[in-house]
């Protein structure tokens, strides 16, 4: 698993993918953050990072597909997977290190947003106002929920020789596990069981670790939704046997 | 026995590539594997390297059974898939290491071999560049060395000079038969000199059906008919040659050029030249149609298999 992850991750850096991650992720969330009115902390007058957690997931939508799309796509296409199944490597070797690859370079794009923590602390009146517990929670739901992300975009990445479909497939599918179960949920029909629909989103869990609240239900359901993925992915990879 | 398929079948959807093939490779053998396009040779690969599972049937190697022991089987073989994959995005020595990690090598070790592995194919003077600035020949080295890396016991190269210049496919050959020693080899081609510069035996396969599994000499010593292309001036009575002593049968190639073979272990040629003689014709051209394996590889797989 450790040679796919170094693989993975090196051509990340080889292909400028990984500098431009990191680059438009922070320029989007600096912009919006700092910058424009509607959005920025100078002009809301709390200390908070209200901002960067809810609107960080809508950036990953976009930007952890582009991340996944290549990665079994191209080896699909290249022929070059033949060449990984063909090595004494497991499935999950591959699986999980083009997985771990992928989620390293997204932590490594949210670090620098620590900054903040530290920046909104300084402006807080008093110094140090700002809801500390409130922020380590909305990190951990941040690198959880990206790690679904991940895991969507290598699930579809793994069903297409295509980079394009991957793209948009799981562009659509972390969209749909984000907001859309929640939107579902106000459906008049669904009503009843209405609370139900809300937990398999992400969002109502997201918004209980934003909280600083970290139950282990929440925990319990981003990993086992990860798991879920990869494992949907790995039983893809191993179709060819079937 | 370093290779045995036994009664291996492939079906993709409603396609039968393979139908009930069987043969074995010795330990320390080097076998052609030949097949017009689309035979099965590369499907037969595939299942052999554990990439795909058999339909029906079993495949070992080096006495690990590809089905339940893979990962076994796949630590002794070294592969080279067809059309030759490679991270194009990778330098050599990187992509080299990296197959290397995948076998548990590393460190100094590692080094040394890559290094060894990059002379001994000829890649010293190309060994600093990215793959993908590589031409195919070059390209096609990496792809021996990433599959010699490990110093596999069983060697299975599909197509390993496929598109390559005349140069090319000498100094591939070279390589293929340097590194062969002490391994077991099978290999597909499309090139018949190649299976006769090689190999020991030959198996060839048309349809998903072995149509020939044996040693070279005795596969071309049993068409051992003598056959000419006689070039007279001017036409000559295909009856009056039918005639000779000694002729099995004639074919009008063209205008006074007749395709004339003899029965088994007869010399027609001084016969061919008397009659020309008594009939005062003129003989300008007497030569034997060598039988080789490009001819028997063309009888073999040019018919239907019935059904």
């Amino acid at each position: 698993m450790r040679y796919i992850l170094v693989k993975e991750f090196r051509s990340f850096l080889n292909s400028l993918i990984a500098y431009m991650v990191m680059a438009v992720f922070l320029t989007a969330m600096g912009l919006l953050t700092w910058v424009f009115p509607d959005t920025s902390v100078l002009n809301y007058g709390f200390a908070d990072m209200g901002t960067l957690f809810s609107l960080a997931p809508y950036v990953f939508i976009f930007l952890i597909p582009a991340i996944t799309m290549r990665s079994f796509a191209e080896e699909k296409k290249s022929g070059t997977l033949e060449l990984l199944l063909t090595k004494p490597l497991s499935d999950w070797d591959i699986v999980l290190g083009k997985f771990f690859a992928c989620f390293f370079l997204v932590v490594i794009a949210i670090l620098p947003t620590l900054i903040y923590y530290f920046s909104i602390r300084q402006l807080g009146n008093p110094i140090g106002n700002i809801d500390t517990s409130g922020v380590m929670g909305s990190y951990i739901g941040l690198l959880l929920l990206s790690a679904i992300f991940c895991s969507i975009g290598l699930l579809a990445s793994s069903s297409t020789p295509n980079q394009i479909v991957a793209f948009i497939l799981a562009a659509f599918l972390c969209f749909i596990i984000f907001t859309g179960f929640h939107s579902l949920s106000s459906l008049p029909v669904l009503a009843s069981v209405a609370v139900g629909v809300k937990q398999l989103g992400i969002l109502h869990h997201y918004e209980t670790l934003s909280k600083g609240l970290i139950d282990s239900r929440d925990v319990i359901y981003f990993i086992s939704v990860t798991a879920l993925l990869l494992l949907f992915t790995k039983t893809i990879l191993s179709a060819r046997t079937w | 026995m370093s290779i045995v398929i036994q009664n291996l079948s492939k079906v993709y959807g409603a396609q039968r590539a393979l139908s009930n093939i069987s043969f074995s490779v010795e330990a320390g053998e080097i076998v052609g594997f030949l097949g017009p396009n689309g035979a099965g040779k590369s499907t037969t690969f595939k299942i052999t390297t554990g990439f795909l599972p058999p339909t029906e049937g079993t495949a070992t190697v080096a006495g690990f059974n590809v089905a339940d022991q893979a990962m076994e089987v796949k630590k002794v073989i070294g592969y080279l898939p067809e059309h030759n994959p490679l991270y194009l995005d990778m330098f050599v020595h990187e992509y080299l290491q990296f197959v290397g990690g995948l076998y548990g090598m590393k460190g100094q070790r590692l080094k040394n071999k890559v290094g060894e592995m990059v002379e001994r194919c000829g890649l010293t003077r190309e060994q600093n560049k990215k793959i993908e600035t590589l031409s195919k020949g070059y390209r096609q080295r990496v792809g021996l060395a990433q599959a010699l890396l490990h110093d596999p016991k069983v060697l299975i190269l599909d197509e390993p000079t496929s598109g390559l210049d005349p140069n090319q496919l000498v100094e591939i050959r070279k390589l293929i038969k340097e590194v062969s020693e002490n391994k077991t080899v099978i290999f597909s081609t499309h090139i018949m000199q190649e299976v006769e510069a090689l190999c020991d035996r030959v198996v060839i396969i048309n349809k998903g059906e072995i149509v020939a599994n044996d040693r070279l000499s005795h596969l071309l010593a049993g068409k051992r008919k003598a056959a000419f292309a006689v070039e007279f001036e001017g036409e000559v009575s295909m009856e009056e040659l039918k005639q000779l002593v000694g002729i099995d049968t004639v074919e009008r190639v063209k205008a006074g050029t007749y395709k004339i073979e003899g029965k088994e272990g007869v010399d027609i040629r001084a016969e061919l030249f008397r009659f020309a003689a008594d009939k005062q014709l003129s003989l300008v051209g007497l030569k034997q149609e060598q039988q080789n394996l490009e001819s028997i590889f063309q009888e073999l797989t040019k018919q239907p298999v019935e059904a």
